[in-house]
């Protein structure tokens, strides 16, 4: 445990970006051979404190303290120098080396001054020197005496050293640059001293996330880190590799380390520290003893007030097929396959989790289905609630095509700014990228239903003013008001026609900006304004928006991947209702989700996905977070899932 | 003294930071302070390069563009010509297609325009010939352009490479044109005496810049308020996000760079019959690739690209007016013009960052602390002399030498050992 030893301490930190503030004065102390949890929700500053101490960013003001000296720690060199090493969110690794190489690269080549070298012989020789003078034989006797007798060094053999010095420097030089054979042996000790499973002659392409995490935190130690900084370390493990990881990080803190995690998840922090800080919005609330606190106590200090977090699950109603997907399989550019075989079925009023490993394929199923990703084989249909649940076929279909086809498919995907929305453009913008195509509602149109059967309506429309106007033309001699009657009727097919082609034409950017506000005001977005580009929006509202831009368009099938990722509490279970409510009105949802808590409480069926197949589907109500990750990792028993898979 | 120095070094004084926040007024009057300390710097150069004053150089700067009507009209047709390509790569760039190939769909324009002159000249009615012009030229240029589209669309080639190559190609034919046009090896085609367009007024060109201000009209209400305008600055931000909402990319591409294409075939339409009345493989003169710089000025708005057209056409005009009479030689316009974009574009920065001295602000704290330091002996800098003299290395010498070893922070072993020893004692 600690010993009372401080490693670290941080006093007055701030930094801000722009007008953000987003460290303010914070106040922190790590000591040695203890974990840290910095707590706080996402935007509280946690990554940004950890990256000044990492060399990364440099506080406005502020001082840090290594070892009880001030340091100024400018780039991560900076901080290696200080022992201290960050793992980041995103490993920072080659693919094609293998994992010892990986932890060799970069190692810095530390340096041999003749000059100064000169003068550490000199001085050790005058030293030895001076003890040689002082040197009294008949103090000691026997063999003694002649271990303990200083040598004499004559100027001669020190300038023979120093001159040297020069070639020892080359030698030296060319042995850092040597690479070793064994070289992977030598680092597994590292490996092997804090138990880490892992074989470091892998190369890294080979190896899942928890592997090359391992790699990262080798690869830290290895560097002589003493101040170990691991950034939200646990995103992207399962619950067995969870555990594996506290194993490690107790038995690193037990040799004396200081080791720092930041997350957002409570029960982690419960788990695994020894002390943890809480940051609100860049302020440093309170360091308590894990020991003295509970999680709500940690939820109160995190949140700033009291908040309920119970995920309303309601009994499904009007449960009817509204999905179909049967054995689609897909393959990504390598010709890896991404999709394997998968079957499963998504009904209305329910809520289908789907919960895996990042990358088994979550992403391809979603975009498979939303018509964004070539199918090797296999069906996907869509059975229509507005047309008595006809059964179309959504196979080899673009997004425009399934739009048209009248399949009301809303899609929130992973990446938010990259796909989902644009990041330069403002809200309203970025509503009429759903919306841009209509064309503008005429009288003719509204006989038509539905946004496929608009396009089709402006041939009609066209026509049936020409039709007017002929017949105008050809009976000029009809009554008066009837001629009248069916000019004004042709001016008015003339101004719709003239309407629809401009609106076919030209942007209307005024129902988005309805839109836009109606999803400000309801969503409650913290925004200056509707054009404000969207990217400046925190990212919990930014996922309002996207996902308020999803629900409007009044979805059948809402697919929403990852919705909650790198939102605060508060946004996250705003989603959660959402989602809920649009379960309450009969939409069939799919939630691609990384938290199994959430998953278990908010999913009525939880669909797990590994390397691209279907390792089962289990009832949400029933569920447990180690079965989960069972099958979360579950490779080799594949072929015995389906048996035991209970359809709920 | 050294000590205070290495302590200064702890901070850097200057801190840059990224911003996104700045007005746009501000960010305007940045870049206008730009243009007008660049036409001083370009006056006190030159007036200690000459005999004359520095006002010499700024009269003959603004004699060289407005002393007479006729020169005011050419420099508004060179903004009009300059502009007009502006326009055309505009569309291609707001969608992150960099087409550089300008300058050859220009001069395919120019080529496809003079031939019609050579071969229907006299033919048909000089009107007729313009649109026949028009058309071809237009089809020239949009030809030119749209095969590195749909190489890109289908393949995924480079498009800069593929629209550099381009020009060469479009130059060779020119030159091949011109000889069989010409075989007696002169090289030059003469004044094609049909189809030229009709003066406005007293002077030549206004046809030429009302087209252009037409065009600018047109192509800022396509970009800012057409489906289509909307739809490549997507696939210009980001094409996962053009894919998802179900633009199909490949076809915008085509279509952008064929309407890219039709507007360079205009310029050659505008230059050939419009102003040179013929053709070499010198007609496009460089614009093409200066139209890129002026696009990417006004951040490829098209009205705020008139400003930068003007600005350009008014150094490269006002500045040879400058050489020829103060004796400077044929240079002297490319350097002032280079001179001037280098500033322009280097204060791009201050309105992209924000920087923030803190060297003036914290010197007197630092001067306190640091006197309080060295009293009590240097604990800050030795702290420094140790960090600063390896990674980590233990070094003994550096302790030897101080005197006040006990303070240093070594990060090897041993000296943790004094250290919490020191702890312990405090």
């Amino acid at each position: 445990m600690q010993d009372n030893t401080v490693a670290i301490q941080l006093k007055g930190i701030t930094k801000t970006f722009g007008e953000v503030v987003a460290n303010k004065n914070v106040d922190l102390t790590v000591y040695r051979g203890e974990v840290l949890s910095i707590l706080g929700e996402n935007g509280s500053g946690k990554t940004t404190l950890m990256n000044m101490i990492a060399g990364i960013y440099y506080p406005d003001s502020g001082e840090i303290f290594i070892d009880g000296e001030k340091a100024s720690i400018h780039s991560p060199k900076d901080a290696f120098s200080y022992r201290i090493g960050m793992i980041h969110q995103h490993f920072k690794l080659v693919d094609v080396f293998s994992a010892a190489d990986n932890i060799i690269l970069g190692e810095e080549y530390k340096g041999f001054d003749v000059k100064v070298e000169a003068e550490n012989i000199r001085a050790a020789h005058t030293f030895e020197n001076a003890a040689y003078e002082a040197y009294n034989p008949e103090e000691h006797t026997g063999v003694l005496a002649y271990l303990k007798a200083p040598k004499y060094h004559s100027e001669k053999e020190t300038k023979r050293k120093i001159a040297a010095l020069p070639f020892i420097k080359i030698a030296k030089r060319i042995k850092f640059g040597w690479l070793s054979r064994n070289r992977a042996d030598a680092l597994q000790s590292i490996a092997n001293r804090y138990g880490f499973e892992i074989d470091l002659k892998k190369k890294i392409y080979d190896m899942s996330v928890s592997e090359k995490q391992t790699v990262e935190i080798i690869k830290v130690l290895y560097r002589n880190a003493d101040i170990l900084i691991l950034d939200e370390p646990t995103a992207v493990l399962t619950p067995q590799e969870i555990d594996k990881l506290f194993a490690v990080l107790r038995r690193m803190r037990d040799d004396g380390k200081s080791i720092i995690i930041i997350t957002h998840k409570l029960n982690e922090v419960m788990a695994i520290s020894d002390r943890v800080a809480v940051l609100r919005k860049g302020e440093h609330i309170a360091t308590v003893n894990t020991a003295d606190t509970n999680e709500k106590e940690l939820t109160e200090m995190m949140v700033g007030k009291k908040i309920d977090l119970n995920i309303n699950r309601t009994e499904p109603h009007d449960v009817e097929d509204r999905l179909v997907v049967e054995n689609i399989s897909a393959t990504n550019h390598d010709g890896v396959k991404v999709l394997d075989n998968v079957s499963f079925t998504a009904r209305s009023g329910e809520i289908l989790g789907i919960a895996g490993i990042a990358g088994s394929g979550q992403r391809e199923l979603l975009e498979a289905i939303a018509g964004l990703q070539k199918l090797n084989g296999g069906d996907i249909w869509y059975f229509d609630p507005a047309k008595d649940n006809e059964k179309i076929d959504l196979r080899a279909k673009t997004p425009v095509q399934i739009r048209d086809l009248g399949v009301r498919l809303s899609f929130v995907p992973e990446d938010r700014l990259g796909m989902g929305l644009v990041g330069n453009m403002d809200l309203v913008d970025n509503m009429l990228l759903r919306s841009y195509r209509n064309v503008r509602h005429t009288e003719a149109e509204t006989k038509c239903e539905g946004d496929a059967a608009e396009e089709n309506c402006i041939p009609a429309s066209c026509e049936e003013t020409t039709d007017v106007g002929n017949a105008a033309r050809e009976n000029p001699n009809i009554k008066s008001n009837k001629a009248k009657d069916a000019f004004a009727k042709f001016g008015k097919g003339v101004a719709n026609c003239v309407s629809v082609l401009w609106s076919s034409v030209f942007l209307d950017r005024k129902s988005p900006k309805n839109l836009a506000e109606n999803i400000v005001t309801e969503l409650e977005v913290v925004t200056p304004s509707t054009r404000t580009p969207v990217r400046r929006l925190s990212g919990g509202n930014v996922q309002k928006v996207l996902v308020g831009r999803e629900i409007a368009a009044a979805p059948t099938v809402l697919m929403a991947a990852y919705p909650v990722r790198g939102l605060d509490i508060n946004s996250s279970y705003t989603i959660y209702n959402l989602l809920n409510e649009q379960k309450e009105q009969g939409v069939a949802v799919i939630f691609v989700g990384e938290d199994l808590d959430v998953l278990i409480d908010l999913c009525d069926r939880i669909m797990v996905v590994c390397g691209g197949k279907i390792s089962g589907i289990v009832d949400g109500r029933t569920a447990r977070k180690e079965e989960l990750g069972t099958l979360m990792t579950n490779y080799s028993g594949l072929k015995a899932a389906p048996d035991s898979v209970t359809e709920g | 003294m050294t000590n205070v120095l290495k302590k200064l070094k702890l901070e850097s004084p200057i801190h840059i930071s990224k911003r996104t926040d700045m007005p746009k007024w501000k960010s305007w009057l940045i870049r206008g302070g730009a243009i007008v300390a660049a036409l001083l710097l370009c006056g006190i150069i030159s007036s200690i390069l000459s005999s004359g004053s520095f006002s010499s150089f700024m009269e003959q700067m603004f004699k060289g563009c407005f002393s007479t009507p006729r020169r005011a009209i050419n420099l508004f047709e060179e903004t009009a010509l300059l502009l007009c390509i502006s326009l055309a790569v505009t569309p291609a760039f707001k969608m992150k297609f960099w087409n550089i190939g300008a300058e050859g769909q220009v001069l395919m324009g120019a080529l496809l325009c003079a031939t019609c002159m050579k071969y229907f000249g006299g033919k048909v009615d000089d009107g007729l010939l313009i649109v026949i012009m028009l058309v071809f030229s237009i089809v020239g240029g949009a030809v030119w352009s749209t095969i590195p589209a749909i190489f890109k669309a289908k393949w995924n080639t480079n498009e800069t490479l593929f629209t550099l190559m381009m020009n060469y190609i479009a130059m060779g034919l020119i030159a091949c044109v011109i000889a069989i046009w010409v075989p007696n090896n002169s090289g030059t085609v003469g004044v094609l005496s049909y189809g030229n367009f009709p003066k406005i007024g007293r002077y030549p060109y206004i046809l030429n810049i009302i087209i252009v201000a037409i065009l600018t009209v047109l192509v800022f209400i396509y970009l800012r308020f057409s489906k289509h305008g909307y739809e490549l600055s997507v696939v210009g931000e980001s094409v996962n996000t053009a894919k998802y909402i179900g633009i199909n990319v490949k076809k915008v591409i085509v279509r952008t760079m064929i309407l890219s294409g039709a507007l360079c075939g205009i310029a050659g339409w505008l230059i050939v019959g419009g102003a040179s009345h013929t053709v070499s493989t010198e007609v496009a003169g460089g614009r093409g690739f200066t139209a890129i710089l002026i696009s990417w000025l006004a951040h490829f708005d098209p009205i705020a690209m008139s400003f930068t057209a003007f600005l350009v056409a008014f150094l490269s005009q006002g500045s040879s007016q400058a050489a020829s009479v103060l004796n400077f030689g044929g240079s002297f316009p490319k350097i002032i013009t280079g001179m001037f974009f280098f500033i322009i574009i280097a204060s791009e920065f201050f309105v992209g960052y924000k920087i923030k001295f803190t060297f003036g602000k914290r010197k007197a704290e630092r001067a306190d602390e640091l006197n309080a330091e060295e009293s009590d002996g240097s604990i800050g800098a030795t702290a420094y002399d140790s960090a600063d003299l390896g990674d980590g290395e233990p070094n003994e010498i550096t302790a030897r030498i101080d005197n006040s070893a006990e303070e240093i922070a070594l990060p090897s072993e041993n000296n943790q050992n004094a250290q919490k020893e020191e702890e312990v004692e405090a």
